[in-house]
């Protein structure tokens, strides 16, 4: 399982096809195609059940799709599990000092390096606390600290769900100033948001799902100033609930 | 890590060593502290560490039968015999007695007291409907109190529950019962003078050449059970039986009286 | 209440046939307790994290077999040592090892499926994490023992206290040979059968300090560990 720097970065293209996934006599996904092909910022947007975390988590291989196909750079969901890295809407941290967290979650390379650690503390404002109990941290802390241990492996695709939900502003801020970072030394990242601020602010290209389908994708700009389908206007327009 | 529990575990256990034998043992010799002051006598004399397990003569029996013990010492001679019939037993030796009582409260609302013998004690308890606590656990003494009940013509079983009450438990446990419902109960004399709990309960009947109490003793056989540690049991039994052990055995005493009488001659 | 003056006279005058039991009692409950901790800790836990066909019934045995009475424990290990049992030439009948045996397969289970629980339970809260993580197979068996070690030690310490209290099993296998096998339940199963009820009652009355030590230590980690969020 360990990552290597100059692994080949090869998730793009990014292709999803036909994917399904049924529960019951319902569809959850009903026949996703999706192609992703240029690095930098997608943010997945859509009504509240439309599907969002269901694709992103089987993107990540946390849930097998009852049909179709996901390949990342000509590789299958598993080839390119190592490479990817997700940051949940709970963070799920050990019941360990948030250092222990770090350290349990880094590559062999970090691990024998504290200053490595330190450092992935101190960008998240979190050196201070070092020491304390992880799950001690308030949510605004912990998800920083989930994002510091995603990052750690170096993942060339970041899976973000929901991640930023419910954090206080300046988590917030800190959460995605770092993800444009990370986005701007060459990583995919991905995610799911339901805030629209937050979307006009990361989103270089935006896919918005409805219904279990995806129903436009469009460069960011396009999408906010001219959306194309009616749902989607709908939507920015304040006019589905989320 | 593992390796360090199993020695630990093996430290633990004391093998049986060339000098130490089990006695698979009747309660009674037991409870009335006859082990605890004879066996360091035994050890003084012969080196030989006895380990007494005290269960109920038939349990005592069937697990020298499954030759978990070197030496049998209980109190059902015809048993006993027939153990050694079987081959299981070197031989058999009287070794000592004692005599059954019949105890009861103090009211003695069957009037056992004013029985000629202990067969009219047993149909004077039955007719009174008066609570009977017994054994029921196939031990010596429940051996002995069923073969009363029959010479007796009785069949307490029919009042199982209602005035016959099984414990199926040791002499102790049986007594503490007893005494507890104020029913009468058959025991050994040496049982009853050590036991601590009598409340009201005094010996209501007693005397009758009956209730008789023979001890015997037997070593296991080798034939039956390799395993057995023959020339200790063999050594236990020899003293047992000898001038020596018998007087010993003789000299226990409980508040002054003696509880166990030998007689391997 | 002559109980309880008794059990102190015991104690204070440091009785010196009363510590041999109760030491007895304790290491044997302890050894058992060691042994059971290491097969049943991981056993709890690879049956919480892994799937085959046959776990819920695995599952569901564990349970049952936790409320085994003592007694058939103890038969059933007398009937393997018995002289004229399948393990009768290791001659371990009637030492501390066969209660030890015995106290293992009693407590086993216990530990077993009570371990079973707090792992599926923590399994639920980081199975998502660690399979992103990548963290699988015998790194995930530890990390799950090493997060759960609080709620564990309370488990270990529930073991401890059912073989500590234990007379079924122990007086079956042991068969309560003064000096040798007598351990704190035995003697009073003793002393009771010769009337000795003030003398029983005290010795309860140690074995119940005993338990309560037990008891506040077990308290006494799952404060610690609530108050660090780590339960």
């Amino acid at each position: 399982m360990q990552r290597s720097a100059n692994m080949p970065r090869s998730i793009l293209p990014l292709s999803i096809c036909d994917l399904r996934l049924i529960k019951g006599d319902r569809a959850l996904l009903g026949g996703v195609n999706l192609m992703i092909d240029h690095p930098g910022i997608t943010v997945i947007m859509g009504p509240n059940g439309a599907g969002k975390s269901l694709l992103l988590r089987c993107l990540h291989g946390l849930i097998k799709p009852d049909f179709g196909r996901i390949t990342l750079g000509h590789q299958s969901v598993a080839d390119s599990s190592d490479q990817q890295a997700m940051v949940f809407q709970q963070p799920v941290l050990l019941r360990r000092t948030v250092l222990q967290n770090l350290a349990f979650a880094a590559p062999k390379t970090a691990k024998t390096d504290p200053q490595c650690l330190m450092r992935a503390l101190e960008s998240v404002n979190l050196a201070d606390r070092a020491h304390q109990p992880a799950r001690m941290l308030s949510g605004g802390e912990q998800q920083r600290l989930s994002l510091a241990r995603a990052l750690l492996s170096r993942p060339a695709l970041l899976l973000l769900d929901e991640a930023t939900a419910s954090l206080d502003p300046a988590s917030v801020l800190l959460i995605e100033s770092l993800v444009k970072a990370q986005s701007a030394q060459g990583t995919k990242v991905i995610l799911v948001s339901h805030d629209q601020g937050q979307a006009r602010r990361m989103a270089d290209e935006v896919v918005f799902i409805s219904n279990g389908q995806v129903a436009e994708q469009s460069p960011a700009e396009q999408f906010f100033t001219a959306p194309q389908t009616p749902v989607a206007q709908a939507y920015l327009a304040g006019e589905i609930s989320f | 890590m593992k390796h360090l529990i199993i020695c630990a575990a093996l430290a633990l256990s004391s093998h049986t060593f060339a000098d130490t034998i089990i006695v698979q043992s009747t309660t009674s010799t037991k409870n009335s502290g006859l082990y605890d002051y004879l066996l360091p006598i035994v050890k003084s004399a012969t080196g030989i560490q006895v380990n007494v397990v005290a269960v109920g003569t038939g349990q005592a029996i069937k697990n020298a039968m499954r030759c978990d013990g070197d030496v049998l010492l209980v109190h059902a001679k015809s048993a006993e015999e027939k153990f050694v019939a079987d081959g299981f037993g070197e031989y058999r030796h009287d070794l000592m007695y004692n005599d059954f009582v019949i105890v009861g409260p103090q009211a003695d609302p069957a009037n056992v007291a004013g029985a000629s013998d202990v067969i009219d004690a047993l149909r004077r308890i039955s007719q009174a409907g008066a609570k009977f606590a017994s054994r029921g656990d196939d031990s010596g003494t429940h051996k002995k109190e069923r073969a009363l009940w029959q010479e007796a013509g009785i069949d307490p079983v029919k009042g199982s529950g209602r005035w016959y009450l099984e414990t199926g438990s040791g002499m102790g446990a049986t007594l503490n019962t007893g005494v507890g419902l104020s029913a009468y109960v058959l025991t050994d004399r040496a049982t009853w003078i050590t036991f601590a709990n009598k409340q009201d309960a005094v010996i209501t009947f007693e005397g009758d050449p009956t209730l008789f109490n023979q001890y015997g003793v037997i070593p296991v056989s080798a034939k039956k059970c390799p395993n057995v540690n023959q020339d200790a049991a063999e050594t236990f039994a020899r003293w047992l039986l000898s001038d020596t052990g018998q007087a010993a055995i003789a000299a226990y005493q409980v508040d002054g009286k003696q509880l166990f009488f030998p007689n391997a001659n | 209440m002559d109980s309880l003056v008794e059990a102190f006279r015991l104690i204070i005058s440091l009785d010196a046939d009363l510590f041999e039991i109760l030491w007895l009692s304790i290491k044997v409950s302890l050894v058992a307790l060691i042994i059971a901790a290491f097969i049943g800790l991981p056993l709890g836990t690879y049956l919480a994290i892994t799937k085959f066909p046959g776990r819920k019934f695995c599952i569901l045995l564990l349970n049952a077999l936790m409320g085994m009475p003592p007694v058939v424990v103890g038969l059933m290990v007398y009937l393997l040592l018995s002289r004229s049992g399948p393990l009768g030439w290791l001659g371990l009948l009637y030492t501390p090892t066969a209660m030890i045996i015995a106290q293992v397969v009693l407590i086993t289970p216990i530990i077993a499926a009570l371990s079973n629980q707090v792992i599926e339970h923590l399994h639920q809260e980081y199975s998502d994490t660690f399979y992103s993580m990548g963290v699988t197979g015998r790194r995930a068996v530890a990390a799950y023992l090493v997060d759960a070690r609080y709620a564990l030690t309370t488990c270990i310490l529930a073991g401890f206290g059912r073989a500590i209290a234990e007379v079924g099993a122990v007086i079956i296998v042991g068969g309560n040979i003064d000096h040798l096998t007598r351990v704190m339940t035995t003697a009073i199963a003793l002393e009771t059968s010769k009337g000795n009820l003030t003398l029983a009652l005290a010795l309860g009355a140690v074995l119940l300090a005993l338990s309560l030590l037990v008891n506040a230590l077990v308290i006494g980690v799952r404060e610690y560990a609530a108050k660090r969020q780590y339960a």
